[in-house]
């Protein structure tokens, strides 16, 4: 822990007074004296499992000074983190059910999760874009009609499709895959021609695939989406030692370093870099920290 | 925890269409029995060839069979399915490899399929080679002096004995397709297993999704169970001991 | 995907072995815990006490009729709800597949405890053992012996159907090589290792099963 995280983690506990009894996950944190971080497999660069199958990523970093914070309020700097691998299909009932406390992935905030599970401030902001093999010739939406096209299961991809307005009327033929590297491997073995999905999960699958120049970003952008850590709802203290953990980061400035980290430097497993700057949106996100979901966004 | 139950949760749309959770749930049942169905056919079909061939004279023959057998029962079926979706294609000629992945029709179903069908027919051929090896050898050499062929004699003498005997075991097989279709879900088959997942993330209802899809799947066992039953009672050899139906 | 690079398969080693600890681990606590409650399940089923013969036999029936896969998600996802206390997968996984296995486990002990001849219950009787005492010392000895090839089979399936905890993202071996497969882009590679991994052993283990059944057929 550098001073900076030091003097934020006494701030948090300044901020948060101590309560008289606690509950909810903090409780559930205290008595089984560790805390279950929900990673994924292949969500570039947010999170995912390097060469040594350990996770990393930006927000597996951004939780683990969540995970500072609550080890410095509970007063348990020895509290164990447990990893549990999810996915876009089973991340929310994990967190429903008891079995991830923090899911440090790659979740979009929306109306319809917010009903079922709370969220920290934004930490990033993806534009839903297609991943398409360059040969292939394909631009836009309205070219993939009859065609096969890779989503991960229990991602919204295709509702996105659908409802954009190049894509009415189109015949997109869904091809699943269980993660996002599932997915991608579909495109890559030629089982669909298009893969939709967040960019920088899209650009973070090119650069570690077997050759990246084969690849290209392209069409519309079908959807911006708030991406961010994702806790129980109804649980008030909890997600107030998150967001001033989370608020902290963006306060002091580090945030920006483990953007910096892990977006604009090489990263394993192939030390490519994603050369992906930040977006506008998160800039001001960063000033103005909140947690308003996806809609919000694309109502302009 | 609270769980907040919702039973008309079925009838409700989906988040993010305009079918309701039913529709998801009829459609996974439909893909469950296409699939089950099918690959019990082939099951059939190859489970009696080959388990006849180990019964036969040639060592040869009897060779390929216990390899068909041993090859099929000892790799997990999930890394069967694997296999068979994502390795198979990629020893096929560059065309026909991209037909395969790209426009053979309902790719997922028919590689699910064929690949439970192979999985069950070592199973099958495991109980057709006890089925025959259970019937007086009387039989097979009563067939021959009566001058039919051997070919002749599995076909009208022995195997026709044969799989009447070995109806009980074929009984749980034919049940244990019903389970193992569940498997497909890993492929992208959309069967049963693969819309509960998808209806308990989307609506939040674990438990009600989860206890009517297990009473589906037990539908179906069930069913399956009545069918052979029937069946072995329509087909009991004359003068063996069985159970009363 | 053109040419297949098989050097994958060494930087994989490491993690196939930890993933196949976690199996064979998973594997034997199941096996034994299975047989202990499969042999309580199969007493019950047998029991002259008729609700509780009824009720191990609904729970077998059950856990015959209903898919693998679908039981994991029961225990993993949806029991926290009911229960409140999450266990997380790899416990979770444990529960479940001794709590399965040991459907499949009864029937094969209830059918060897059948298999015992009437009259060595009998002979015990007459020599003054208790129903308990000839349970334990005459009737499963034998059982098990009389089983013991089928137990072993049943296992090796268990062993293949480890591989499902795959759904629920526990650290097993196929989960192990999948990983790996996605960080070196080798994906087709290292199923192919897995599989031939998997086979080996158990193909190694049925011809072992198959002498053991030479064996306990000479003696019996």
């Amino acid at each position: 822990m550098n001073h900076r995280t030091a003097l934020l983690v006494a701030l948090v506990i300044a901020a948060v007074p101590a309560l008289a009894q606690e509950t909810g996950t903090l409780k559930k944190i205290r008595d089984s004296g560790s805390i279950t971080l929900g990673i994924r497999e292949s969500s570039y660069p947010l999170s995912y499992l390097d060469d040594k199958q350990q996770p990393v990523g930006y927000h597996i970093d951004v939780c683990n000074r969540i995970v500072d914070a609550v080890k410095a309020q509970l007063k348990l700097p020895a509290l164990k983190v447990q990893h549990q691998a999810v996915t876009s299909q089973n991340r929310i009932p994990l967190v429903g059910n008891g079995t991830v406390d923090l899911e440090c992935g790659s979740t979009t905030n929306n109306e319809a999760r917010q009903k079922q599970v709370a969220f920290a401030p934004t930490t990033f902001v993806t534009n839903v874009r297609m991943a398409v093999k360059k040969a292939s010739g394909i631009r836009s939406l309205d070219q993939l009609n009859g065609k096969p096209v890779a989503t991960t299961t229990g991602t919204t991809s295709v509702q996105l499709m659908r409802a954009h307005e190049k894509g009415k009327g189109i015949d997109f033929k869904e091809v699943y895959g269980k993660d996002h590297a599932d997915a991608f491997l579909m495109l890559e073995t030629d089982r669909a021609v298009a893969f939709v999905m967040d960019d920088n999960l899209l650009a973070g699958l090119i650069v570690s695939s077997k050759a990246p120049a084969d690849y290209a970003i392209v069409g519309e952008v079908l959807n911006v989406e708030p991406i961010a850590i994702m806790l129980r709802r109804d649980d008030p203290a909890f997600k107030k030692l998150v967001d001033a953990a989370v608020i902290g980061l963006m306060k002091s400035g580090e945030l920006d370093k483990l953007y910096t980290r892990w977006f604009l430097s090489p990263i394993p497993p192939k030390n490519a870099n994603l050369n992906f700057p930040m977006s506008d949106q998160l800039k001001a996100l960063i000033k103005a920290p909140n947690d308003a979901p996806a809609e919000s966004f694309n109502k302009k | 925890m609270n769980y907040h139950w919702n039973w008309g949760i079925f009838l409700e749309p989906v988040k993010s269409g305009d079918e309701t959770y039913l529709d998801w749930l009829i459609t996974g049942l439909g893909w469950t029995l296409a699939v089950s169905l099918t690959a019990w056919l082939i099951a059939l079909c190859i489970g009696i060839a080959v388990g006849a061939l180990r019964t036969t004279p040639s060592r040869l023959l009897v060779m390929l069979g216990n390899a068909w057998v041993e090859l099929f029962r000892n790799i997990p079926l999930l890394v069967q399915m694997f296999l068979w979706f994502f390795v198979a294609p990629e020893f096929l000629p560059r065309e026909w490899s991209l037909w395969v992945k790209q426009d053979m029709p309902a790719k997922e179903f028919i590689t699910a399929a064929l690949c439970l069908g192979f999985f069950t027919s070592s199973r099958v051929a495991e109980q057709v080679r006890a089925g025959v090896g259970s019937l007086p050898r009387g039989q097979h050499d009563a067939a021959l002096a009566l001058g039919l062929t051997l070919g002749q004699a599995y076909r009208h003498v022995i195997l026709p004995q044969a799989l009447r005997i070995v109806i009980p075991p074929l009984t749980s097989e034919f049940m244990n397709v019903f389970k193992n279709s569940s498997v497909a879900f890993a492929i992208g088959v959309l069967e049963l297993t693969f819309q509960a997942r998808q209806m308990q993330e989307d609506s939040e209802q674990g438990i009600e999704t989860y206890l009517a899809v297990t009473l589906l799947y037990f539908i179906c066992a069930f069913t399956a169970n009545r069918v052979m039953a029937l069946i072995e009672a329509r087909t009991r050899v004359p003068g063996l001991i069985g159970k009363p139906a | 995907m053109g040419e297949f690079d098989f050097s994958v398969w060494q930087p994989s080693l490491p993690f196939i072995r930890d993933g196949l600890l976690f199996t064979l681990r998973l594997t034997l606590v199941a096996m034994s815990g299975g047989i202990v409650i499969g042999t309580l399940l199969a007493l019950a089923r047998l029991s002259p006490i008729v609700p509780l013969a009824r009720v191990a036999g609904a729970y077998v029936d059950l856990m015959r009729s209903i898919p693998l896969v679908l039981v994991i998600l029961w225990f993993f996802l949806v029991i926290p709800f009911i229960t409140g206390s999450p266990v997380g997968a790899e416990t979770s996984a444990i529960i479940t597949f001794t709590a399965f296995e040991a459907a499949f486990y009864c029937e094969i002990m209830r059918s060897g405890i059948q298999s015992v001849p009437r009259g060595q219950v009998n002979a015990a009787f007459a020599l003054g053992l208790g129903q308990a005492q000839t349970m334990i010392h005459v009737i499963l000895p034998q059982a098990v012996r009389n089983m013991l090839p089928v137990l072993l089979t049943q296992t090796i399936v268990l062993f293949q159907d480890t591989s499902l905890v795959y759904a629920i993202g526990a650290k097993d071996m196929l989960k192990a090589a999948d990983v790996v497969g996605k960080n070196y882009n080798r994906p087709v590679e290292m199923i192919v290792l897995s599989a031939l991994i998997y086979f080996t052993i158990c193909f190694s283990l049925s011809l072992a099963v198959k002498q053991l059944q030479k064996r306990v057929a000479i003696i019996r």
